[in-house]
């Protein structure tokens, strides 16, 4: 079985699982009264179309190979960065700073990811980003609220760019016995991060009693945490076969990158709460934004790109 | 499709790919084609293409910008954009003291011919925050033209997509957010008028932190 085969039955898993989704969401619409709509149910619905968009999309750039996981990952960040710049605070003089943002950090950091040279992008953004985006902003002669430009800047550039590199960046890990199977890791580690998203909310409007933590989000439960994070450990540990893990150590890393994807959310929430607003964008129907969609990727990727790299990398 | 009607739409379409922009109504949205003034908050020389792509399709082709003649007017390519893709209705904005057109009157003509016009009363680019003081001639149309409807109109982010004196935009998402339409009272002063016009353009700028 080549890895296209495994990919194959992974998609059409998830296929069956939207279609299942699809069947619910119509079932729960139709019996509303005529007339009738609820608020609950027409998001249900739009968030699983928007699924089956976002699957079809990912699953496409997969089976195209790496060139495309990367351009893919690469466009997400863009759209990811211009939603968090767009909600903070800058200045005239950080144009310059933002222009080489856009237009030279991100794509440089996605090109060293596609030569393979981890060397320079695991620290192009926490060292030379970090050192030369403040420069370029003091040339703006501007010193009204300087620091907290400057870090706000660099911190969408790390949670934007940095972070959601490492997901492509799984292509570039030599695993000894598991070669071009790699791009399994990908869909390993969103299936895993964005399941738990999904069964969160799941738990959560069937079973969800305990509010969490209202001041930062009002609709997280305990009972949708718990019961999401141990489904998808499950579901993470029942997809061992497809990992270079055994299945207790999937268990684990599934347990892991679920725990740091809710608190990615959680963390990106809070700053959403601070802004007061409730989503970064529109552009995802059901969903919000970008940001909204990636969030819990993006603090997963690079711890699971490390863990694989510390331990499954000679 | 004729040249100038494709030059719109890839201008259009440039800035909308460029700043993802989304129309906001606070109000309906009109359905028919109506002599209206929309007016708006500048920053930006891209402002008018914003709001005129962030109208349905039905209203776009019968509203019109306004413009300052003496930048307009200063290239072939600015008189070919403004003019004849925009059809902008250029006034003089030195006050016509030399005898030419009187720009109330000619705004006047393009709202009796049906087209709505896109008016920014600040009068100039804002290059700092929130609002300039308006310049009269708003109040002045409005009087000329009874019934017609003033449509205030939020611009957001333009001004930090593409600040003024840089080269390169930066792809931020600006959103273009339409209020309801307010007309001046019978016996209300020119002042009153002005600043209740300027109040409710201001509120629909998001709250800043």
């Amino acid at each position: 079985m080549n890895v296209h085969d495994e990919l194959r039955i992974l998609l059409t898993g998830v296929a069956g699982l939207l279609v299942v989704a699809s069947a619910i969401g119509y079932g729960l619409k139709l019996r509303l009264a005529p007339g009738n709509s609820s608020a609950t149910i027409d998001n249900l619905n739009a968030r699983v179309n928007a699924w089956w968009w976002m699957v079809l999309l990912l699953g496409g750039c997969l089976w195209l190979g790496k060139g495309a996981v990367i351009l893919l990952f690469a466009f997400i960040s863009f759209q990811c960065l211009r939603e968090f710049i767009t909600l903070t605070y800058t200045r005239r003089g950080d144009h310059q700073a933002l222009v080489w943002s856009f237009f030279f950090f991100l794509p440089l950091q996605y090109g060293l990811i596609a030569i393979d040279w981890y060397g320079m992008f695991s620290i192009l953004i926490p060292v030379y980003a970090f050192l030369l985006l403040p420069i370029w902003e003091t040339l703006g002669s501007d010193t009204t609220r300087f620091l907290e430009r400057a870090a706000k800047m660099q911190w969408g550039l790390m949670i934007c760019i940095y972070c959601l590199s490492y997901v492509p960046a799984l292509l570039t890990l030599d695993i000894p016995g598991y070669g071009d199977r790699r791009l399994l890791l990908v869909v390993f580690l969103v299936i895993v991060v964005q399941s738990s998203d999904v069964f969160q909310y799941v738990w959560g409007k069937l079973f969800g009693k305990h509010k969490l933590s209202p001041a930062i989000s009002p609709s997280k439960t305990v009972e949708g945490l718990v019961g999401g994070v141990a489904t998808s450990t499950a579901l993470g540990a029942a997809l061992w076969q497809f990992t270079p893990f055994a299945p207790w150590q999937a268990a684990l890393v599934a347990l892991c990158i679920n725990v740091f994807g809710f608190f990615g959310g959680f963390v990106l929430s809070a700053i959403k709460r601070d802004r007061g607003v409730k989503d970064w964008g529109t552009l995802i129907e059901g969903h919000g934004g970008m940001l909204d969609r990636v969030d819990s990727i993006s603090f997963s990727a690079p711890i699971f790109f490390h863990i694989l790299r510390y331990w499954w990398v000679p | 499709m004729s040249l100038d009607t494709l030059v719109a739409a890839g201008l259009c379409g440039f800035v909308n790919v460029l700043t993802g922009v989304r129309a906001i109504w606070k109000a309906e949205v009109p359905e028919k084609a109506a002599p209206r003034i929309y007016y708006a908050n500048h920053r930006s020389h891209g402002d008018f293409v914003l709001v005129w792509s962030s109208l349905p399709p039905q209203l776009r082709s019968r509203t019109r910008p306004v413009a300052g003649a003496d930048y307009w007017l200063a290239s072939a390519l600015r008189r070919y954009i403004g003019g004849t893709v925009f059809r902008s209705v250029l006034i003089d904005r030195t006050g016509h003291k030399d005898g030419g057109p009187n720009p109330v009157e000619q705004m006047g003509e393009a709202l009796a011919q049906g087209d709505s016009l896109i008016l920014f009363p600040e009068g100039t680019r804002n290059l700092g925050d929130g609002l300039l003081p308006f310049k009269s001639g708003i109040y002045h149309l409005a009087r000329a033209n009874p019934g017609v409807e003033l449509i205030p109109v939020w611009l957001e982010n333009l001004g930090r997509v593409m600040p003024k004196g840089a080269l390169i935009p930066v792809p931020l998402l600006c959103s273009v957010t339409f209020g309801n339409p307010l007309q001046p009272a019978p016996d209300e002063s020119k002042d009153a008028f002005l600043a209740r016009a300027r109040d409710a353009l201001l509120a629909l700028a998001p709250s800043e932190e």
